[in-house]
């Protein structure tokens, strides 16, 4: 079905332009236009069917039910919810605080949001419509795993000395949340609709120029970066081209929407699938505008060794990654 | 008078609903006091995990999206 987004791109690039199919220009041109196209086709459309769905799905439900898990369940929980919650950067502070006031332990919320801007459906779909579903699976088990192993660390070390006094406090003085009547009467078409319509909306003016920069990247390393030049300088031979990817990651912000992309592009060109994870990871959860936000509940401490865990555990699953897939 | 508190860190929503609360009570000539708190403690205090939330004469009542017009007018009543 998704091959009229290929004719599409045909058709403009080499009819309506009358660019030649396998210049570098054309290669370009021809990437973006699919690309686009595909994206804001599958967007809108997925976003609307899945919020139309999630309509009844809350963060107080997510509090109540990870509330007095068992740990280990908690952190896998966690880390599920945080992939299927929709979430945006600037509910992270209040959603932090309600989980620890609630007396959820801090590694089962870091699992959370460690994971959530790793996973969401636009992601999954994206990877699943761009480099198969090989791929989509490794993206996001490695995600999840990064997020459980990372909340599983935190409390090992006892992170929640390491908060904001009166988060700790707050943590400390919790109470077992007796589920203020959370259940919300069930929604009638309508509800759900309005719902999904916001949803849309919402996520759209936020991905769109995102997915203009993702893609103008990938479609310009698409037609003028040579296969050659990738295999010979970043192949899998060179151990440290991970570090370096994951190191060139952090000062790119974007989200996943607009990594994805790029990923695409890079994968093609040849670059090792876990160098390309490894940056692709760290561009989205490595982003100094997030870690500051945290800084209203933590201490610098703590965000240290949260931001030095995400890069040594990209690094090495790039690492694995590459071995696996090359031995 | 009616305190409004918009909770929120800074978010564009947040923001708008600020806006749209005051707009509305100025097309209505109601007087209000609408003010944004930011501070994550408070926030907290309220028991909120979405933002924009809008605390009415220190009473929670909505969360985690701009109000619609008919919730906003029936705050101002």
């Amino acid at each position: 079905m998704l091959t009229i987004f290929t004719e599409l791109a045909d058709r403009i690039t080499f009819s309506l332009f009358g660019l030649a199919p396998h210049s570098k220009l054309g290669g370009a041109v021809h990437f973006f236009i699919e690309d686009t196209a595909k994206i804001f086709f599958l967007l809108v459309v997925m976003i609307y069917f899945i919020a139309l769905i999630r309509a009844s799905l809350n963060i107080e439900k997510v509090r109540d039910y990870l509330a007095g898990k068992n740990r280990f369940i908690g952190y896998f929980m966690g880390s599920i919810f945080g992939a299927i919650t929709p979430f945006c950067s600037c509910s992270s502070i209040p959603v932090f605080l309600g989980f620890t006031s609630g007396g959820i332990p801090v590694g089962i919320t870091m699992s959370f949001l460690l994971t959530s801007p790793l996973i969401n459906e636009v992601a999954v779909l994206l990877l699943l419509s761009l480099v198969g579903w090989e791929i989509t699976l490794i993206y996001v088990l490695v995600g999840m795993g990064v997020g459980i192993m990372g909340g599983l660390f935190l409390d090992l070390i006892h992170a929640e000395r390491l908060l904001q006094s009166f988060a700790l406090k707050a943590y400390q003085s919790a109470k077992p949340t007796v589920s203020k009547d959370t259940r919300r009467p069930t929604l009638s078409f309508r509800e759900r609709h309005q719902f999904a319509k916001q949803e849309l909306l919402d996520i759209l003016s936020r991905v769109w120029k995102w997915i203009f920069i993702g893609v103008g990247l990938g479609a310009a390393l698409h037609g003028f970066v040579p296969v050659s030049w990738i295999e010979a300088n970043l192949g899998s031979g060179r151990w440290w081209s991970v570090p370096l990817a994951v190191l060139l990651g952090i000062p790119l912000y974007s989200n996943a929407t607009g990594v994805i992309p790029v990923m695409e592009s890079l994968i093609a060109k040849g670059l090792p699938i876990g160098t390309t994870l490894a940056f692709c990871m760290s561009t989205v959860a490595a982003s100094f505008p997030e870690f500051i936000l945290l800084k209203q509940v933590m201490t610098w401490r703590l965000l240290v060794i949260i931001f030095a865990l995400l890069l040594a555990s990209f690094t090495v699953v790039g690492w694995t990654l590459n071995a696996i897939h090359f031995n | 008078m009616k305190e409004i508190k918009v909770l929120g860190s800074g978010c564009s929503k947040c923001i708008k609903t600020a806006e749209f609360i005051k707009s509305v009570a100025a097309e209505r000539n109601i007087p209000v006091n609408v003010v944004k708190e930011t501070s994550p403690e408070v926030i907290m205090s309220y028991g909120v995990m979405s933002t924009p939330a809008v605390v009415v004469d220190d009473i929670l009542m909505h969360s985690g999206s701009i109000p619609d017009r008919k919730k906003v007018e029936s705050w101002l009543k």
